[in-house]
């Protein structure tokens, strides 16, 4: 019992990681048709931002500094690469895919390429009695930061004005143009949201993992790919289960089953769901 | 004229075949002479990227399907070669065709359910299928794949001429052979009535399925042809280096072939060659000379990631268009 409570509370940790990384693709997809091959960079960013920090100005400043870097370098990233290539959908994944594979060697010419020990406060590193089992806080840390992030998206979806333009522009961009609002205004503010979520992700994941690597990123981008298209792509709650789905599957497969077949499930999860569902939204 | 128009590459591909014989030395581009093994080798991978790129430039340029998964049939190719000498005994005459044939049955199986969703969701799926190949490589799976180390091909499977430095200049025919068989294969390919389906795909995909097409056959035979090319290069690779490592199963490949792709010219007969010969030179020799630059220059893949960006911009032809543009240029 004690095993499956704490596999259940460490696969909700790396669903939360999945879940904050997703959540921004998923809407940048939703409106802008564009995979963002550069959101796995976007984390990265925060985590050195956090990893810089926070010897500074403590562990909360640490992680506003991760959200604001991956928040500014995404809004960066939106006004100088992106909107330059308006329409030319694939040429936008093919800077993002540039991007990508320049701002990993840039780390790692900057920091090098090894893994650097995050600098987590000691509350961080402990465990709490849940349920009889003895969880790692780290993984509540996660859980609590998806969750608060999971409301406040919904909240701004549904009650801002900003809020509702996404949503009309996820459903059908064209419409929304042809009334007369300019789209593209949304689409820095998504890239802003997505990249501080990302940016939270990466600051998280220091802790979670205890170590920054320049390929840390890149790594979770996959499984945040997979979760986005099980979710169903602009659908925040749909990133939220899948996310879930996800990430508890993996936790489970790979203790129970043998290492690495949790993450193969993770993938033939996706194929499952492409085979079950009749209608795909077209791209 | 015409002569010359029509025959060339037969001339070319004759002087890329003497090449071994060639003990000329040309400083500043090759360490040593263009026949001594280090160059030979250089030159062998340049070959087969640029036969390996132009082999993906059959779904991305040709047919317009944006894959991520390519990394898996290439690795295919060379770790089921790799077993099957290493662990089952087999001969490299069995061996290589039982690994483009395991190779292009994946690459049916993987298209026919990625094929189900179109575009950018296509390009997420593939990645996410390479994604599970490069797990396995890397964490040895079965016992087979020798995990991070990778696995060393067991050359006593192998024909002695194959085996040694001595033998280099063999291995660069190889490469050379394999661009040949790519370029003539997509050649024939675009050049066929299929050909040309798959660019009406390219251009617009409804107008195929309302001519009473099936978009999904053709896109499906376009992706196991492409995973068939993949798989032979990675055998080829595997003759190379003499071994596979998880490298090459992971999604930088795919990721390097799209980029010579885009900075080659996608669609266009010699540019993705050309972007594939470019682009390996440069990552080889920009991690040799490298040492003295400053800061990130020193990291080839920041070099090649930022001239990529700055080609997405500035020359979306690539640079067999930009030759074209650059001759029209000076004609008229």
């Amino acid at each position: 019992m004690s095993t499956i409570v704490l596999l259940a509370v460490t696969g909700l940790g790396l669903s939360a990681l999945y879940f904050l990384i997703a959540s921004g693709l998923s809407l940048v997809f939703g409106l802008a048709d564009v995979l963002n091959f550069a959101h796995g960079w976007f984390l990265t960013v925060g985590a050195y931002a956090a990893y810089w920090a926070t010897p500074k100005v403590g562990f909360a400043g640490g992680v506003a500094a991760g959200v604001l870097a991956g928040a500014v370098v995404a809004a960066l990233v939106e006004l100088v690469m992106i909107r330059p290539l308006y329409q030319r959908t694939i040429a936008q994944v093919l800077v993002t895919v540039g991007l990508s594979l320049a701002g990993v060697a840039l780390f790692q010419a900057l920091f090098s390429p090894d893994a650097r020990a995050f600098p987590s406060p000691k509350w961080t590193q402990q465990v709490v009695d849940l349920l009889g089992a003895r969880v790692p806080v780290k993984s509540l840390l996660l859980i609590a930061g998806a969750v608060v992030v999971l409301a406040a998206l919904l909240a701004f979806l549904r009650w801002t004005r900003y809020g509702l333009i996404i949503r009309a522009g996820v459903e059908n961009r064209e419409m929304v143009t042809a009334l007369g609002i300019d789209v593209r205004k949304a689409f820095t503010l998504v890239f802003a949201i997505g990249g501080a979520a990302a940016g939270l992700a990466g600051a998280l994941s220091g802790v979670y993992f205890e170590s920054v690597t320049p390929t840390g990123g890149a790594s979770l981008l996959i499984f945040a790919f997979i979760v986005v298209v099980i979710g169903g792509m602009g659908s925040i709650t749909g990133s939220a289960v899948a996310a879930v789905a996800v990430g508890l599957l993996q936790q489970f497969v790979n203790y129970y089953g043998s290492a690495g077949a949790g993450d193969v499930c993770a993938v033939a999860l996706l194929a499952i769901v492409l085979l079950a569902r009749r209608q795909t939204r077209q791209a | 004229m015409t002569y010359l128009r029509r025959y060339w590459p037969i001339g070319a591909v004759a002087v890329l075949a003497f090449l071994p014989y060639a003990g000329i030395s040309v400083p500043g581009v090759f360490d040593g002479p263009l026949n001594s093994p280090g160059t030979l080798q250089l030159l062998a991978l340049c070959l087969l990227f640029g036969g390996l790129a132009t082999g993906y430039d059959l779904l991305f340029g040709r047919t317009g399907l944006l894959s991520f998964g390519h990394a898996l049939f290439v690795a295919l190719g060379a770790y089921g070669a790799d077993v099957l000498i290493g662990k089952a005994g087999l001969p490299l005459a069995v061996a290589a065709p039982a690994a483009i044939l395991l190779g292009t049955t994946v690459a049916a199986a993987v298209g026919a359910i990625a094929l189900r969703v179109t575009g950018i969701a296509f390009a997420m799926v593939t990645l996410a299928f390479a994604q599970v190949g490069a797990i396995l490589a890397a964490r040895d799976a079965w016992g087979l794949t020798g995990g991070d180390e990778g696995l060393a091909l067991d050359v006593s499977g192998l024909p002695s001429g194959l085996v040694g430095v001595v033998n280099t200049y063999k291995l660069y025919w190889v490469s050379l052979a394999y661009l040949v068989i790519v370029m003539i294969v997509v050649r024939r390919t675009v050049s066929s009535p299929t050909g040309r389906v798959l660019a009406g795909l390219r251009d617009d995909e409804r107008r195929v399925g309302v001519l009473g097409l099936n978009p999904y056959a053709f896109k499906l035979f376009a992706f196991v042809l492409a995973g068939a090319l993949a798989a032979a290069g990675g055998v080829v690779h595997l003759l190379l280096v003499q071994g596979a490592d998880p490298k090459i199963a992971g999604s930088e490949l795919t990721l390097s072939l799209l980029v010579m792709v885009v900075l080659g010219g996608p669609g266009t007969r010699y540019g993705p060659l050309l972007g594939g010969v470019l682009y390996t030179y440069l990552d080889y020799r920009l991690t040799h000379v490298a040492g003295g630059l400053p800061g990130p220059l020193k990291q080839p893949l920041f070099v090649l990631g930022v001239v990529f960006i700055l080609a997405v911009y500035f020359f979306p032809g690539g640079i067999a268009q930009l030759r074209l543009t650059a001759l029209r240029r000076a004609v008229g």
